[in-house]
């Protein structure tokens, strides 16, 4: 009894078992509405389906999330993601526009790659702010959200750039072995951080960072390097990001395109169970949670409902899920309700809290 | 703006400001230089309603920036405050397009702002989530409602509100309208509230260290709430006057204020991380930002989003300003 107890406390204590709970919810309550909706049927060797659209469509935001989430486990924040997916995305396109064939994957790859580079020099902005001259993360990409606005406005002219080049497109909505394209790179960019920060040390080093900046320099890690380094790498996830949006629609428009992403991304690594104090990182819940949120935007739209009603649903997700996993809440709910209940597994030990 | 409450007064040579004034004092100077640019550039520049003109478009801009100086003060941040200034304009405007009183709807929409801060700043203390989420909920939440109120712009033929739009105030040649007398007001109250009362030293000693302020026995708890209802109350103030200036309510209006207020605020030399700061330097944050954007249109030839590029410069320039002066005091 007791045994089956604990194990219970151990189940809906795992880190990701209310997120996946949110997660289920929300596709059982999609497949009352709509039965059809978790059909995934193959049609010319490609797979089709709510749910291949709910991850396609969500790639942009899970690419976007994994910078996040290292950048936040460093214990700072970017908020410049949208406007750096805005800026590559318009970049890109404006190139491409220019190429008397824009048929040509030498062009492409050339635009791709001198907007990657772009984004290395604004993550690399960031990182100087942040890591150099030791400005505080939000105020620091606070500058680059605003300006990276106005610089992408800046390389359409103001205009929507549209273009019509099979090989850009191909980021967005092409096929490769039955997926959607933009699901595998995805999946690579997750596998790469993945390993690169769980079977190597780096992840950990990160970690120690936003445990204690100060204490790790002290232990020889070079942490104002790692802070640099995730705001490169965030700056270039969102670059990816931006390909992938621009490619959807064929178009860049310097407004629209990443617009509340980085919104979006935070909340998934929030829902994750990261904690914004920096110190812990948790990739498998950053992705859980950017599928939640893709989720709840599909289903909403599923049921005609305005785009902006939907975020009077992303707030009641939002609080709900940021109170099941605040340790006072829980510990509120617990008194009132079970106080002849033994302890559950002993809360995690809390950071001390860093105003946002 | 020349007392210094809590640092200690030493004797000192009298053309030394104290530090904490010298963002202040800086973005003073901006404002006169980037104003002395414009009047040397453009003739009509140097008439007297061009100023007049600043504060009547940015009246509800400046009221929605005092209360965010309150949240920021105290090292937090609200992301709510341009959802709940939509979210007042829309309700304002659908209350009085069903044929409700003016003064009753005027409460109702000046109610739903502050109760939403207040909703906020209870989960902020209460159960120790993080006010960046807390007030991004908000703000989602406010957007929400905008649009579940109507998808479309509702326009405002109520007689109170179409007169207290276009009534100017005359001052010798020039005018103001009603929206930059209740914006001073507001900017008055909160100043003599910060300096002098016991919330405003209680937002300043949360903001300079929240744990020594808990040990000291201030109401942290209490602090904190009233400064997201306060917030809540000034995007409430602002919404009812962004409605007198548009005449309408529509669910997309004031996207992207939040970054304004945050942009006026930091660039008036308060502190994000709390504890430094003046309700004065505010509003010369937001005179830089409605000078920024009055050169731009008297220019012609640059586009709007020049002044992102540049607003993103200046915001820059003055925390690279903060950061020395930071430095020079360790």
């Amino acid at each position: 009894m007791s045994t089956a107890r604990t194990r219970l406390a151990g189940v809906t204590g795992h880190r990701l078992f209310w997120p996946l709970v949110v997660l289920v919810v929300l596709l059982a309550a999609n497949t009352v509405y709509r039965p059809s909706f978790l059909s995934v049927e193959l049609k010319n060797g490609h797979l089709y389906g709510s749910l291949v659209d709910i991850v396609r469509l969500s790639a942009p935001l899970i690419l976007v999330a994994l910078g996040m989430s290292l950048v936040i486990a460093t214990g700072g924040i970017d908020l410049s993601v949208g406007s750096v997916a805005a800026v590559c995305g318009a970049i890109a396109c404006l190139y491409i526009s220019e190429q008397p064939d824009q048929n040509s994957l030498g062009a492409v790859l050339t635009a791709v790659a001198i907007a990657f580079g772009v984004a290395l020099v604004l993550g690399a902005w960031n990182g100087i702010l942040v890591a150099g001259i030791g400005i505080q993360p939000i105020i620091a990409t606070l500058i680059l959200m605003v300006a990276g606005r106005g610089l992408a406005q800046l390389v359409t002219s103001g205009q929507i750039i549209t273009i019509n080049s099979e090989p850009y497109k191909t980021i967005g909505v092409g096929h490769l072995l039955t997926l959607p394209f933009a699901i595998i790179i995805a999946l690579a960019v997750t596998l790469v951080v993945a390993v690169l920060t769980r079977r190597t040390a780096l992840g950990m080093i990160i970690e120690a960072v936003g445990g204690n900046a100060e204490a790790s320099r002290l232990a020889g890690v070079r942490s104002r390097r790692i802070t640099f380094l995730v705001y490169v790498v965030s700056a270039a996830c969102a670059a990816v990001a931006g390909f992938m949006m621009t490619a959807n629609v064929s178009s860049a428009d310097g407004n629209a395109v990443g617009l509340w992403v980085e919104l979006d991304a935070i909340l998934a690594v929030v829902i994750g169970g990261t904690s914004l104090a920096g110190g812990r990182f948790y990739l498998s819940g950053t992705i859980v949670g950017a599928l939640i949120i893709q989720t709840l935007t599909t289903s909403v739209y599923a049921m005609n409902i305005d785009p902006q009603t939907a975020l009077l649903f992303k707030a009641v997700v939002v609080i709900a899920v940021c109170l099941i996993q605040a340790p006072a809440f829980r510990a509120r709910f617990r008194r009132r309700h079970a106080p002849t209940a033994a302890p559950a597994t002993p809360a995690e030990k809390q950071k001390e809290q860093v105003p946002a | 703006m020349t007392t210094t409450p809590l640092a200690a007064r030493g004797p000192r040579a009298w053309w030394r400001v104290p530090q904490r004034q010298v963002p202040v004092l800086a973005t003073l100077a901006l404002l006169l230089v980037m104003y002395g640019i414009g009047v040397s550039q453009y003739r009509a520049f140097s008439n007297i309603q061009v100023v007049f003109n600043i504060f009547i478009d940015n009246g509800f801009l400046l009221v929605v920036a005092v209360g965010m100086t309150f949240v920021i003060l105290t090292g937090g941040i609200d992301l709510s405050v341009g959802s709940v200034v939509a979210m007042t304009a829309m309700v304002s405007a659908s209350l009085l397009g069903d044929g409700v009183h003016p003064a009753v709807v005027l409460l109702i929409a000046l109610l739903i702002g502050p109760a939403l801060g207040f909703a906020m700043g209870c989960v902020i203390h209460f159960f120790d989530i993080q006010p960046f989420i807390v007030t991004l909920a908000g703000m989602f939440f406010a957007r929400g409602m905008c649009t579940w109120i109507s998808s479309t712009s509702i326009p405002i033929t109520d007689g109170f509100w179409t007169s207290a739009a276009q009534e100017r105030i005359r001052i010798g040649e020039n005018f103001v309208t009603v929206s930059v007398l209740v914006a001073l007001v507001v900017v008055a109250v909160a100043a003599y509230t910060l300096a002098y009362t016991r919330l405003g030293r209680n937002v300043y000693a949360i903001g300079g260290n929240q744990q020594s302020a808990l040990l000291m026995g201030l109401p942290v708890g209490r602090t904190k709430i009233a400064v997201y209802t306060i917030s809540g109350l000034c995007s409430a103030i602002g919404g009812i006057l962004l409605s007198f200036y548009t005449l309408s309510g529509a669910p997309l209006i004031a996207i992207g204020m939040e970054l304004d207020t945050i942009a006026a605020v930091v660039i008036g030399g308060t502190l994000l991380t709390g504890g430094s700061g003046y309700v004065f330097g505010t509003v010369l944050g937001v005179l830089v930002l409605g000078v920024i954007q009055t050169l731009i249109t008297f220019d012609g030839s640059l586009s709007s989003w020049w002044t992102k590029i540049v607003i993103g410069g200046l915001l820059f320039a003055f925390i690279l300003l903060q950061r020395l002066v930071g430095i020079r005091k360790k």
